[in-house]
């Protein structure tokens, strides 16, 4: 016959996997199994209070401000002359080659967090370390590369 | 029911947080400004040290005509200041500010990830704002709110991995339970990246080039008026809240201090979310404005390499002690 204080734990937590995942936090218990969607579910809520706080707002502001609409006030203020020209102007985006390198970086960062939760337990001794070394040496040598291509320097 | 009740009381704390904080923090700012230049500040609304100044900007903000340029791009200019500000209420939902279910908003599994994810949402707005203006200025504007984001995130991001690979764990309270005082020199350098990459992220001087009002008058924002901007100055103010409260809870201990974490701890995490806020006032006194290739220099060649290294020494420090 199993412990029966191992079973109320177990299902107080949801499984076994899922609370060994969640380590010693002293949060197990609610966050996992239905404090997962109960918690998203809170967040959305916030979510919906927000929307209607933003909609209240306007919509009392419509009710407050005056409306005097003008062509002159309606024209694009920009610097305080008359605009020139189109607003949708064309410019030199320099800024598309650090959209790519952060696009490449934080990808691969986004990897971290799951390992991180993990990576110190004894049983894997020191594998866990050497991957993380092969990991930053990815990064370095990307941000490296990037550098010697003179992408990071302004042109 | 209890349990609907529970929750309806903590969404309103957090609005309520969510709606007080930014002004306190910006009244300070005005007063703590005035100081260090010299002046006074505002000393006539509300009678007492001008307290009630942020009150009176807000009815005149509510008052003002709402100026939509026949331009701009209608629903998304109208729409920006609420994307821009709704992300930080979210992220005050999951910032803990005492020990146990009882002082925090909610407590979400993947803190760190969530929190982190949902910030990145609020340039968004900037962005919407910059392109739905019409407007030359407001175009660079946003388009250097964006730059900064990309170039300020990655450094953000690899500080936070670093803590939750000492906690192991990327739930916040659960880091913050985690805590020992030692954490703080062995953390250090990451506190000191995640910092300065949060006040790029909100735009704050020395970080303010996508609003330089000497040179793009004021970026994304030059077109809005009355309410629309007043959000859009809440949700900066918000940002300064957020982000000072995260910097406490993942580097500076949240909750514990010299005297033990119990009763009081909440105090404490206030106290230091209250300090690092004055520090990003007593920043913006101080140092003059980074041009824009100064700013993504300063992140890919000195933030990046060095979360890069803390996250070194995090691994090695934490595999040796395990």
């Amino acid at each position: 016959m199993p412990d029966p204080t191992a079973v109320a734990v177990v299902a107080e937590t949801g499984s076994a996997s899922t609370a060994a995942y969640a380590g010693n936090t002293g949060y197990t218990g609610n966050v996992f199994a239905a404090g997962y969607f109960h918690s998203y579910s809170v967040v959305g809520l916030l979510a919906a209070v927000g929307v209607l706080f933003v909609a209240v707002a306007f919509g009392a502001g419509r009710l407050l401000r005056p409306v005097v609409p003008t062509p002159e006030k309606l024209l694009t203020y920009e610097c305080g002359v008359d605009p020139v020209g189109e607003g949708w102007a064309h410019t030199q985006v320099r800024y598309y080659v650090y959209a790519f390198l952060y696009v490449i970086f934080a990808v691969d960062s986004i990897f971290l967090f799951p390992w991180a939760t993990v990576f110190a337990d004894p049983r894997y001794g020191a594998t866990t370390l050497v991957e993380m070394f092969v990991f930053l040496g990815f990064l370095a040598v990307g941000l490296l590369y990037a550098y010697k291509k003179g992408v990071l320097t302004w042109t | 029911m209890n349990g609907a009740l529970d929750v309806a009381l903590r969404l309103l704390v957090v609005f309520a947080v969510f709606l007080t904080f930014p002004l306190i923090i910006g009244q300070t700012e005005h007063k703590v400004m005035a100081h260090m230049q010299g002046r006074l500040g505002p000393m006539y609304a509300g009678g007492f040290h001008g307290w009630a100044q942020l009150v009176a900007d807000g009815v005149k903000f509510a008052q003002k005509e709402d100026v939509v340029p026949t331009g701009a791009d209608r629903r998304i200019f109208q729409l920006a200041p609420a994307v821009a500000l709704l992300p930080y209420l979210l992220v005050l939902l999951a910032i803990p500010i005492g020990p146990g279910q009882g002082a925090v908003g909610q407590v979400v599994d993947a803190g760190i990830f969530f929190v982190l994810a949902v910030m990145g949402v609020g340039v968004l707005g900037s962005l919407m704002a910059g392109w739905a203006s019409a407007n030359k200025f407001s175009l660079l504007g946003g388009l250097r709110t964006a730059a900064q984001l990309l170039a300020y995130e990655l450094p953000m991001l690899l500080a936070a991995a670093s803590v939750a690979m000492a906690a192991g764990t990327v739930s916040l309270p659960g880091i913050v339970d985690a805590f020992k005082w030692w954490w703080v020199p062995w953390q250090i350098v990451g506190a000191l990246v995640f910092f300065v990459a949060g006040l790029a992220e909100l735009q704050r001087p020395p970080f303010d080039m996508p609003v330089a009002d000497s040179e793009i008058i004021f970026g994304a924002y030059t077109e809005y008026t009355g309410l629309r901007f007043a959000l859009f100055l809440l949700a900066e103010y918000a940002g300064i809240v957020v982000l000072c409260g995260l910097t406490t809870v993942l580097f500076l201990g949240g909750w514990h201090g010299p005297w033990g974490a119990d009763g009081l701890g909440w105090l404490w995490t206030l106290l230091k979310a209250a300090v690092l806020a004055f520090v990003v006032i007593w920043l913006r006194v101080t140092y003059p404005r980074l041009r824009e290739d100064q700013l993504q220099k300063l992140s890919w060649t000195l933030l990046v390499p060095l979360s890069l290294a803390q996250i070194a020494l995090t691994g090695i420090v934490k595999v040796v002690i395990s």
